[in-house]
C-alpha cells in the first residue's frame, strides 16, 4: 500500500517537475525571441522547413475536407429548400472550427513531430551541448528561431485550408451539384463576419501555433538522448497536442461565440 | 587509497591553469567524485583516465561548467567557474574548446560551415577573412580539401578532425578532448594523436584528454590523472604512472580482468541463488 502511495506521490512529482520545466522553458524561449529575429536568415529557413513544407498537406487536406463539407452539406440543406446556404455552412464551419483545428492537428503531425526529432537528435549527438561549449545559447540560436516559425506558419497554413476548403466547397455545390454560381458567393460575403468569424479563426491558430511548437520543441530539447527516447518524444508531441488543441478549440469557441 | 595519499603528498606541478579543490558531485544517492583535488597545468597534455562508469566526460562538463559541483570550488584560468553568471561563462567558454565524443557537428551544416560557425557567432570579421581562416584550420588537420562535405559524407575520423578544426577555430586557451581515440582505426588513431600533441605545441594551449586507450595516451601525455571510485587514486608522468605500486592504478594500466574493480558485479552468494531457484 505504502509503495503504491510513494510510486503516486513519486509520479505526482514528476509530472509537476516537467510541467515547470516546460513553462520556464518557454519563458527562455520567449526571452530569445527579440534576438533571434536580428538572425533573419535563420527564420527564413525555419519558416520553409516548418511551414512551406507543410503546404502540401494542408492544402489538399483543405480541398478534401471541403469538398465533403459541400457533400454533406447539400443533402442536409435541399431537404429544407436551403441549398443556396451550402457557402455559408461551409465557410464557417472552416474558417471557425475545421480550419484552424484540422490546420492544427496536421501542423502537429507533420511539423511538430519533426521538430522534436531533429531537436532531440541534435540532443542526443551532443550538437546542442558543443553549441553551450562554444558559447553558443542553443535556445536562442536553435529554439527561438523554430519556434517563431511555428508561429508565423500556423495562422497563414489554417487559412490557406480555409480558403481551400471553401474552393472545395465550391467544386462540389456549383460544379457538381449545380448550384447558382452568384447565389453561392454573394451569400458566403454577405453572411461571414470578418472580426466575429474570420479574426476569431486567426486567433484561434495563433494559439495553436504557439502551443504545438512549444509543446514540440520542449519535447526535442527535453528528451531522454537515446534513440528510444527521441522516439517517445515525438509520440508524446502528437498526442499532447492533439489533446491540446481539442481541449484549447472548446475553450476558445466558449470565449469567443458565446452569445 | 594508498596511491590517494601518495597524491596528496606529491608536490603539485607548475602553474595551473585547472585547479580543483575539495569537489564532490553527486548524481541523486550515488557519489560521482568525492572530495577530489586535481590541478591541470599550463601548457602541458594531462589525461584523465580510468575505468568505465568513474564519472571522466562529467569531470570536463564540470570544468566546463554545464554541471555544478555539489560542494568544493573549480576554478579556469582563476574565475570559479559555478560562481559565474551565464554572461561571464560564455565569455570564458570562448576561451576553453571541447572536443566531443561524436564529434557533435551540426548535421545541417557543411564542414566550412562548421568551421565558420564560432567565427560567425563571436566575431564581426568580413567573410573573406572568414573564409581564409576555416581553411587555415582545416588545413592543419588535413582536411582543407573537405571542406564541401556534409557531416554524413564524412568518416568517424575524419568528423573528429573537423570537429577539432572547430574548436580550434577561435584559438582557445584549452581544449577539453573527451574519448578523442575511441572507436578509430589505427591510422585515424595516429592522426589524432599527432594532432593532439602538435597543435598543444604549436598554438601553445592546455590540452585535458579523456582516454581508455592507455598506449595512444601515455604517448603524448605529460601527466596523468587516473580516477577511480570517486577519488584520484593516481596521478604522476606517464613513467611514474607506470611504476606506480597502486593495485588500482596497475588493474586499470595492465588491463586486468579482475582486482580492485571486481569482475563480478555485486550479487548475492551463487550457491545460495542457484540452491533458491532449484527450491
Amino acid at each position: 500500500m505504502n509503495t503504491w502511495i510513494q510510486q503516486l506521490g513519486q509520479a505526482g512529482i514528476r509530472f509537476f517537475q516537467r510541467v515547470g520545466r516546460a513553462f520556464l522553458f518557454l519563458i527562455k524561449v520567449l526571452m530569445s525571441v527579440p534576438a533571434s529575429l536580428l538572425r533573419f536568415n535563420l527564420l527564413v529557413q525555419q519558416l520553409y522547413y516548418v511551414g512551406v513544407l507543410s503546404m502540401l498537406i494542408i492544402v489538399v487536406s483543405g480541398l478534401f475536407v471541403g469538398m465533403v463539407l459541400g457533400l454533406q452539406g447539400y443533402n442536409t440543406l435541399v431537404d429544407f429548400g436551403a441549398e443556396e446556404s451550402l457557402s455559408v455552412m461551409v465557410a464557417l464551419s472552416l474558417v471557425r472550427e475545421l480550419g484552424p483545428v484540422v490546420a492544427g492537428l496536421l501542423f502537429a503531425g507533420r511539423a511538430g513531430s519533426a521538430l522534436t526529432a531533429e531537436i532531440g537528435l541534435m540532443k542526443s549527438t551532443e550538437q546542442l551541448s558543443g553549441m553551450e561549449m562554444m558559447a553558443v545559447d542553443p535556445v536562442s540560436r536553435v529554439i527561438a528561431p523554430r519556434f517563431l516559425a511555428g508561429l508565423i506558419s500556423m495562422p497563414l497554413l489554417a487559412a490557406m485550408f480555409s480558403a481551400v476548403g471553401v474552393l472545395g466547397g465550391y467544386f462540389v455545390g456549383v460544379g457538381l451539384l449545380g448550384l447558382d454560381d452568384g447565389a453561392f458567393w454573394s451569400q458566403l460575403q454577405s453572411k461571414v463576419d470578418f472580426q466575429g468569424d474570420i479574426l476569431n479563426g486567426v486567433i484561434k491558430s495563433i494559439v495553436f501555433g504557439l502551443v504545438i511548437s512549444w509543446i514540440a520543441l520542449f519535447e526535442g530539447y527535453d528528451t531522454v538522448p537515446t534513440s528510444e527516447g527521441v522516439g517517445r518524444a515525438t509520440t508524446r508531441t502528437v498526442v499532447h497536442s492533439a489533446l491540446a488543441i481539442l481541449g484549447l478549440d472548446f475553450i476558445l469557441t466558449a470565449l469567443m461565440f458565446d452569445e | 587509497m594508498t596511491a590517494g595519499i601518495e597524491y596528496k603528498n606529491r608536490e603539485q606541478p607548475e602553474r595551473s591553469l585547472v585547479k580543483v579543490r575539495q569537489m564532490t558531485f553527486r548524481r541523486g544517492s550515488r557519489t560521482i567524485f568525492d572530495e577530489i583535488d586535481l590541478d591541470i597545468p599550463v601548457g602541458k597534455v594531462t589525461a584523465i583516465m580510468g575505468p568505465s562508469g568513474t564519472g571522466k566526460t562529467t569531470l570536463l562538463r564540470l570544468i566546463g561548467g554545464q554541471l555544478r559541483p555539489d560542494s568544493g570550488t573549480i576554478h579556469v584560468d582563476g574565475d570559479n567557474v559555478s560562481e559565474l553568471s551565464r554572461r561571464s561563462l560564455f565569455k570564458l567558454r570562448k576561451r576553453m574548446g571541447m572536443l566531443f565524443q561524436s564529434g557533435a557537428l551540426l548535421t545541417d551544416l557543411s564542414v566550412f560551415d562548421n568551421v565558420a560557425f564560432p567565427l560567425r557567432e563571436h566575431t564581426d570579421l568580413p567573410e573573406t577573412i572568414i573564409h581564409h581562416l576555416v581553411l587555415m584550420k582545416l588545413n592543419s588537420v588535413g582536411l582543407r580539401g573537405a571542406y564541401r562535405l556534409m557531416p554524413n559524407e564524412l568518416s568517424g575520423g575524419m568528423a573528429r578532425r573537423v570537429a577539432l578544426a572547430r574548436t580550434i577555430a577561435l584559438d582557445p586557451m584549452m581544449i577539453m578532448y573527451d574519448e578523442p581515440f575511441a572507436g578509430q582505426d589505427p591510422i585515424s588513431m595516429g592522426v589524432l594523436v599527432k594532432l593532439i600533441k602538435l597543435l598543444n605545441a604549436t598554438l601553445d594551449m592546455t590540452s585535458i584528454v579523456v582516454s581508455h586507450d592507455i598506449h595512444e595516451t601515455t604517448s603524448i601525455a605529460d601527466y596523468i590523472y587516473i580516477l577511480s571510485e570517486g577519488k584520484v587514486v593516481g596521478f604522476g608522468t606517464p613513467q611514474e604512472i607506470e611504476e606506480s605500486e597502486s593495485a588500482q592504478v596497475q588493474q586499470f594500466m595492465q588491463g586486468l580482468a579482475d582486482g580492485p574493480v571486481p569482475f563480478h558485479y555485486p550479487a548475492p552468494d551463487f550457491k545460495t541463488e542457484l540452491f533458491g531457484l532449484g527450491g
